[in-house]
């Protein structure tokens, strides 16, 4: 997927400037922050458990590498293929030649970020094979032609009733007096036409919320039961999945799930959960003939060694987002790139650069919430000052603003430069202001006044005033 | 500096944005801390916490700041700061700050200890349970973010607020969001900054207060912005100038 990052302002002023989105967004965030809230509220061990997964997750990335070889033993003993891929192209590549030697028309997938990641959709579609999402979001987005605006809600942007239009526009076949009033009516339309691709479908893709070490698991969690249906009835499935997903045990896996519905959607646990374990064994009675599993790092490992390790303990619930103004003001696109939000302005200067995804570390208030909601307690705003600092470090800060902070620094730092400059200036501002008690506007601080009055200042700077006071001269 | 015998000597932290725009806050913050029983002073060698740079990436700006801050309060018993935002880059940051330097971990640390943001500090610290103040108006208390998260700044204000004698308070919906200031985020993303606080203004007008109170002036001077650009009557205070009963000043954008 190409980034649109580097143009983060305008896409942030269009966005805000789309009635439609807006409506969208004050629609669904509220509600995903409130039920959090709610589950959180409902479970009194919750900040235990926050604790156990963060130490089971760094526990995990200490020995990434024991983990991930006994994963590969454990899935192939249970008859899966495991691959591991160092890039996206890579991973594009793998998957296409699974395809390819499955002899494979059509390809259902669910939902995936990592697929979101590597561009699949566009590479297997280049090759000439039919791509189907089956997670109702992803579908919504794939006809639509547009990429996921948050990591569990792709089509939070989208309102009922452009979904209604696209169902009319792109179903054909689909009767004009069938009501599609009610979200549980539109997914019945979807499901219309999905149920023949899953019947149909050659290979499934899906993500994996979980990789388990010691059985060679991988673990899904959905609310549609698309992914089982994604994994179980094609010939073949294929688990895409990075390698931060990987936890030791079954029991760990638990811990963690406990943490993801919960900070997601405010359940206590995802209406389907499940874990598979290789292909079909003989005797079961259904599941694919080959299970394959492609293990991404995409630049992921670099990490492990730096202060952004940190933000592999992610996973993936969008609690960040769905509590963090900037987000809900704005929505996914703005950002740019696959993973918008909080977890994204870490994320993506990883992935992509912080020179091309510059903007995505600095445009957060620091408000702290995202911290705070994290199940797994990663220091987003820290991890983005981090990037901030390695900007400022390389020179990519815009001059004007670096300027200005060298300006304001050599002044800050001199005590008493600082205090006769203010102690002159702010009684002239004050003087200025004093009639109106706000500037509408002011020269030098546009970027305040277009949008919202300065307050004028008092006159006299309080160390003046102080000077006064301590000498006895009455205020 | 020499405190009475008994009285603790608080440094106050005054910061640079009550030092510039609103110094009555200051007079407040030293009324409130006497009347806890407190000696004040306001040492010159301060300027500003040095949070600007720091969230920057201009950690070597930063560095020196902490320094320069560090030294000019560390002698006093507390460092008192109006400012949850500014207490909470002494208390937490600082000593990340200069953890890898080793002439001065120690004292980050030692400093770290005696900071305290001013309304947390009254109640904590000095067991203020009540004061001599009276209002007759109907507020909202915001949560200003840093106060909130970093320091843990959220009944106290409101415990003090309630014994204000004719001061009704009342929630505003989401007062825990943050209302787009975010220091050189204000500026440097205008347009979002301005989305959030619109958000925060229709939660506050939907109040139907007179009046919104908050611990942290950049914020107060954000949403008082905004309210004032939207024409709104509300008045827009610090809660140290409530509490102390400082209320001769015009409120933040206030016309005279």
């Amino acid at each position: 997927m190409r980034s649109t990052s580097p143009a983060f302002k305008a896409n942030a002023r269009a966005a805000l400037a789309d009635a439609q989105l807006q409506r969208a967004l004050s629609e669904v965030a509220p509600g995903l922050a409130a039920r959090r809230s709610a589950a959180r509220a409902g479970l009194p061990e919750f900040e235990a458990l926050r604790e156990r997964g963060r130490a089971i997750k760094d526990h995990t990335l200490a020995h990434l590498d024991l983990y991930l070889e006994e994963f590969e033993r454990k899935a192939t003993e249970a008859g899966s293929r495991v691959h591991f891929a160092p890039t996206a192209e890579d991973a594009r590549q793998i998957i296409a030649a699974i395809c390819r030697e499955a002899g494979a028309r059509i390809v259902t997938k669910g939902k995936s970020m990592i697929s979101e990641e590597v561009g699949l959709n566009a590479h297997l579609e280049g090759a000439g094979l039919e791509v189907v999402e089956t997670d109702l979001g992803e579908y919504l987005i794939q006809i639509r032609g547009e990429t996921p605006s948050h990591i569990i809600a792709p089509a939070i942007h989208l309102t009922q009733d452009q979904v209604e239009a696209d169902f009319r526009r792109l179903h054909k076949g689909l009767r004009k007096d069938r009501v599609l009033i009610e979200p549980t009516q539109l997914v019945a339309e979807a499901r219309q036409i999905l149920r023949d691709k899953f019947l149909s479908a050659d290979v499934g893709i899906t993500g994996a919320n979980f990789l388990i070490a010691e059985t060679g698991s991988s673990v899904i969690v959905t609310n549609e039961g698309n992914g089982d249906l994604t994994q179980s009835l094609p010939r073949v499935h294929i688990v895409l999945a990075s390698i931060e997903k990987m936890v030791p045990t079954l029991e760990d896996a638990d811990t963690l799930i406990r943490l993801l519905a919960r900070s997601a959607t405010g359940q206590e646990i995802s209406t389907y959960t499940t874990f598979s374990t290789g292909p079909r064994r003989a005797g079961d009675p259904d599941g694919p003939e080959a299970c394959h599993v492609v293990i991404l790092d995409n630049g992921r490992s670099e990490l492990l060694g730096t202060a952004f390790r940190e933000v592999l303990r992610c996973i993936r619930c969008g609690a960040c987002m769905n509590h963090c103004p900037v987000y809900t003001a704005i929505g996914g696109h703005a950002y740019g790139w696959v993973y918008p939000g909080p977890i994204g302005s870490v994320l993506t200067p990883a992935l992509i650069g912080v020179h091309s995804a510059a903007h995505l570390p600095n445009a957060s208030t620091f408000c702290g919430r995202c911290e705070e909601v994290c199940p797994m307690k990663i220091p987003l705003p820290g991890l983005m000052r981090h990037w901030r600092e390695e900007e400022f470090s390389a020179g990519d800060t815009p001059l004007l603003y670096r300027l200005g902070l060298k300006a304001w620094a050599s002044i800050a730092r001199r005590p008493r430069v600082y205090h006769a400059l203010v102690r002159t200036l702010m009684p002239v501002l004050g003087a200025l202001g004093r009639r109106t008690g706000a500037f509408r506007h002011l020269p030098l601080a546009r970027g305040w006044t277009k949008h919202r009055d300065l307050a004028a200042p008092q006159g006299r700077t309080f160390q003046a005033l102080w000077a006064d006071h301590k000498a006895g001269v009455p205020r | 500096m020499g405190g009475s015998a008994g009285r603790p000597r608080v440094g106050l932290f005054v910061t640079c944005l009550v030092d510039l725009f609103r110094p009555s806050v200051g007079f407040a913050a030293v009324k409130l801390l006497r009347d806890a029983g407190c000696d004040v002073d306001v040492p010159v060698g301060q300027t500003c916490c040095g949070q600007p740079a720091y969230n920057s990436g201009d950690k070597a700006t930063a560095e020196d700041l902490a320094r320069q801050t560090i030294a000019a309060l560390e002698g006093y018993d507390y460092v008192v700061a109006p400012s949850g935002s500014c207490a909470g880059m002494l208390k937490v940051h600082y000593p990340v700050l200069l953890a890898d330097d080793p002439a001065w971990k120690a004292r980050a640390a030692a400093f770290s200890a005696k900071v305290h943001e001013l309304i947390s500090f009254l109640v904590d610290v000095r067991g203020l349970d009540k004061v001599d103040a009276r209002l007759d108006a109907r507020a909202t208390y915001h949560d200003s973010c840093s106060g909130l998260r970093e320091l843990g700044v959220r009944e106290q204000p409101r415990q003090l607020l309630r014994t204000v004698k004719g001061l009704e308070l009342v929630e505003m919906g989401d007062a825990e969001v943050c209302c787009g200031f975010g220091g050189t985020f204000s500026v440097k993303y205008p347009d979002i900054s301005n989305a959030i606080v619109e958000r925060k203004a229709e939660r506050i007008a939907a109040t139907g207060a007179g009046m919104l109170l908050a611990g942290d002036l950049g914020c107060l001077m954000n949403m008082a912005g905004k309210l004032s650009r939207q024409g709104r009557k509300i008045a827009v205070r610090h809660v140290a100038e409530v509490l102390a009963g400082e209320l001769s000043d015009p409120a933040i954008c206030e016309r005279p």
